[in-house]
């Protein structure tokens, strides 16, 4: 067992900062990393067993303990709530006789939560010994563990065809379908891949590249909205050993699954766009940072790299350019949606914990291993090989004055048409859902849940300069109607998701608890105010839903989220977003529940209190009024 | 102008911040110039004999009695104030909050290595005993509490400010290094 650890550690010549990719290997080996494993990682690869096991207890897809023959992971982002997933968790406990959380004693199945899987357009999915199952049913759920408990190979249960373009490539063959709805200038099939970096950049000198860039005006697309131009710049301007491009395919924020798309049925756009930036900063290190819940994409995209490098689009003297040297490498995550946040993608790339690092330094300066790392989404990087195809002018002519090109939405929830929608910046929220034929809307969630809840309600009747103390993204504070809000980094910035909810849902109870869970599930848990704010925060919504809700408990929400944003990183600086934004724009939904003529109530319960040491000790309590 | 009327008590607390109050050494003649005391350890008196302007609690609730005298400052004080990270948070009782209550009976008086003389196995029964709550409690989840002062305990000067700025209605100075906990 010992020479089978050594053996995997030695595939990976005893580096240190591939440990995701040991442990990975490992669990494909034998399900779990176990302690006497630990002991041979930690003295092979020199360091601690604590370091070997902070990594492994960090995420989510990685166990010290033994998992089970059949590992289902069921989806508990939003949408899978909206579309039955109690009832599919049900069956699932049903069926296999066992709880979430729990693995069944001969070891056959193992049913955990997990946090959106990027499927929230086809939901309530599970990802199943890796593979993806979308739409289920309790039906579904009962055909699926009758063939498991028959010991029938993972693939042969897939219960639907496979899904659309890519998504059947034979290296793929899974049901998810990509939802095309709306195309544009990056959902295009008619392209020449590589054309760009074949043909295009010889031309060019890395720094007409930056300038093309930067007058394009192209912000990232991950969701901080940085200016790309700006960032490549400063990738080129630090000196470095070597420079590493990153594509960032961590894609965690509940409801968006654009990048998957991109990444199923444009990877040679996302990939020449690496070597685009590589050739602007001079990078000769190229990574892709894919989530664990895209794995089924991997030996598709290796493939794809191949393909490039057969192109000399990847590899030596790229494009005939001498001394224009780069490859790309794909690394897997392993569940954690903070590692989505670029350092602590650095961190995990590293082997380690996927903890936020402290800025500065930012990656541009000190990166993946100290040397200059340039991050960048998935969409970001394609849209720069058409700016490089077209101009810059070209590329500004799309959108509004503030914000150029087209986004990538993700649009789930209560609508007609999920799916993926290429629309120009500018566009109305009105207007995407009229595209996605959504009624009867109450709200939608603009950015996921560290983004915004808007609704129809206008908002000058509220206290601005009061709100706007302790909630200010820009223009928020404008007394359109919310539907007629724009897409745009002056007035909605999103990286792109969208979710809708009609008005028959319960936006507190069933919305925000969600996405409040998903915060507490998912901090990192470094700063003390993101450890635990969002669950004091939620305990406090929980008061005032259950009815014993006070006005101070409104203003301490409000009070608590100005303190949450000292955190590190922007997971912990928008955890309070979902209660932020629901009071700001739903407060009438907190009001309902407020007790009007008191303004102190504990819920303090004494009886109840002493109940068990009374119990434990053999006395009656006794009561004084004081 | 009439002295203010100050109370003090201890609740699950170390009566730490008690000598802190005590801390604020020849102060002390300048404060009884002030203020007036009522129920307080400081003086002994035990009972509140008047309504009183400002109460100052030290320690959270760990047991009944700790919540009656509580409720009992909240009903005779105008004002009440938090002093200390027990009556705060909690603070070190309250690190029995992540085990059943049970359980940490059972090691204190019947399995801890310190109770070999505790040969019948008696466990504290008699009525006359407060009746130990099942978490410890900050102080304003159980009462409305006005102010907090932070700190374990909190300086004398910090007191001594936050007394002199309640007393003279003025605003006080709360500068960065106070308010600040790493
Ligand atoms: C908690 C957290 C999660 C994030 N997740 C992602 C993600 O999944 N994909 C992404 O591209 N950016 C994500 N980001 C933003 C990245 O930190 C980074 O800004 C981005 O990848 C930069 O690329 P861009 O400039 O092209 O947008 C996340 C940020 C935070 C704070
Ligand atoms: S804000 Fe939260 S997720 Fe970010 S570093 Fe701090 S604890 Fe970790």
């Amino acid at each position: 067992m010992k020479e089978k650890v050594v053996e995997i550690i030695s595939k990976y010549n005893g580096d240190r900062s591939r440990l995701m990719d040991i442990l990975l290997d490992i669990h494909d080996w034998q399900g779990y990393v176990d302690d006497a494993s630990v002991d041979v990682l930690a003295s092979e690869l020199g360091i601690s067993a604590a370091e070997v096991n902070e990594t492994i207890s960090f995420y989510h897809f990685f166990s010290n303990k033994p998992r089970a023959k059949y590992n289902i992971y069921l989806n508990d982002s939003i949408t899978a709530c909206m579309r039955g997933r109690a009832q599919v968790e049900q069956a699932f406990e049903n069926e296999c006789g066992i709880k979430f959380g729990t693995v069944s004693a001969d070891g056959v199945f193992g049913l955990y939560d997990t946090s959106c899987q990027g499927m929230n357009d086809q939901g309530p999915a599970a990802i199943i010994n890796d593979l993806v199952f979308t739409n289920l049913t309790p039906y579904r759920v009962k055909a699926l563990v009758d063939g498991m408990k028959e010991g029938k190979e993972i693939k042969d249960l897939v219960y639907e065809a496979n899904g659309d373009g890519n998504n059947a490539d034979p290296d793929m063959q899974v049901m998810v379908q990509n939802h095309i709805r709306k195309g544009g200038m990056l959902l295009d099939k008619n392209f020449e891949p590589y054309a760009v970096v074949n043909n295009m950049l010889k031309d060019k000198s890395p720094e007409d590249v930056i300038q093309i860039v930067q007058d394009s005006n192209l912000r990232g697309r991950g969701g901080a909205g940085f200016p790309t131009g700006l960032k490549w710049r400063f990738g080129r301007r630090v000196e470095g050993e070597h420079r590493v491009i990153i594509c960032n395919a961590d894609e965690g924020e509940p409801g968006t699954f654009k990048d998957r798309v991109m990444l199923t049925e444009f990877p040679e756009l996302v990939f020449e766009g690496m070597a685009i930036a590589a050739y602007a900063t001079g990078a000769d290190i190229g990574l892709v940072y894919l989530r664990y819940e895209y794995r089924y994409m991997l030996d598709f995209l290796n493939r794809k790299l191949q393909e490039m490098r057969d192109a000399n689009a990847l590899g030596k003297d790229i494009g005939g350019i001498k001394d224009f040297n780069f490859d790309i490498r794909i690394q897997l995550g392993a569940g954690a949606y903070v590692c989505g946040e670029e350092s602590a993608l650095i961190e995990s790339l590293e082997g380690k914990r996927g903890e936020p690092r402290d800025k500065p330094p930012f990656p541009v300066e000190k990166g993946y291993l100290d040397y200059p790392t340039i991050v960048n989404n998935v969409e970001t990087l394609a849209a720069t090989v058409k700016i490089l195809q077209n101009g810059s002018e070209w590329f500004t002519s799309f959108g509004t004055k503030d914000s150029h090109g087209t986004k990538l939405l993700s649009v789930s929830g209560d609508c007609r048409f999920p799916g993926i929608y290429e629309v120009e910046w500018g566009t109305s929220i009105r207007e995407v859902l009229q595209m996605c034929g959504a009624e009867n809307v109450q709200a939608i969630q603009v950015g996921g849940p560290s983004g915004v809840l808007i609704g129809t309600r206008d908002i000058d009747h509220l206290n601005k300069t009061e709100l706007m103390n302790w909630y200010k993204p820009s223009g928020m504070m404008t007394a359109e109607k919310f539907f007629d809000r724009k897409l745009s980094y002056s007035d909605l910035p999103t990286g792109g998701s969208m979710i809708i909810f009609n008005k028959d849902r319960n936006l507190l109870e069933e919305v925000v608890m969600n996405f409040m869970d998903f915060f507490i599930e998912e901090s990192c848990g470094s700063c003390s105010t993101c450890r635990s704010l969002p669950q004091i925060m939620k305990e406090k919504l929980e008061k005032i839903l259950s009815g014993a809700g006070v006005r101070q408990d409104i203003d301490d929400l409000l009070s608590w989220g100005k303190v949450i944003k000292v955190s590190r990183c922007g997971l912990g600086q928008t955890a309070a977003n979902p209660i932020l934004s629901s009071i700001l724009n739903f407060r009438h939904l907190y009001e309902e529940h407020i007790q009007a003529m008191t303004d102190y109530d504990n819920t303090f319960d004494m009886e109840g209190l002493v109940k068990a040491s009374c119990d434990f000790v053999g006395r009656k309590p006794v009561f004084h009024n004081s | 102008m009439s002295k203010k009327i100050i109370a003090t008590t201890s609740l699950a607390g170390c009566f730490g911040c008690h000598m802190s109050i005590l801390d604020i050494d020849e102060r002390i003649l300048q404060l009884i110039e002030l203020v007036e005391f009522n129920k307080s350890p400081v003086d002994d008196i035990k009972k509140f004999t008047k309504q009183v302007d400002i109460g100052i609690i030290e320690g959270g609730c760990c047991n009944s009695e700790n919540v009656e005298v509580l409720k009992y400052f909240r009903e005779n004080c105008n004002i009440l104030v938090s002093l200390g990270e027990c009556a705060i948070m909690g603070g070190l009782p309250a690190m029995r909050n992540g085990i059943p209550v049970e359980e940490c009976l059972q090691e204190a008086y019947l399995d801890g290595p310190t109770v070999s003389l505790n040969k019948e196995k008696i466990l504290p029964n008699d009525p006359e005993l407060p009746m130990i709550l099942e978490k410890v409690f900050p102080c304003h989840e159980v009462v409305k509490v006005d102010y907090f002062l932070p700190g374990c305990p909190p300086r004398a000067d910090l007191i001594w400010d936050a007394l002199v700025a309640l007393v003279t209605g003025n605003e006080m100075d709360l500068p960065y290094e106070v308010v600040k906990f790493d």
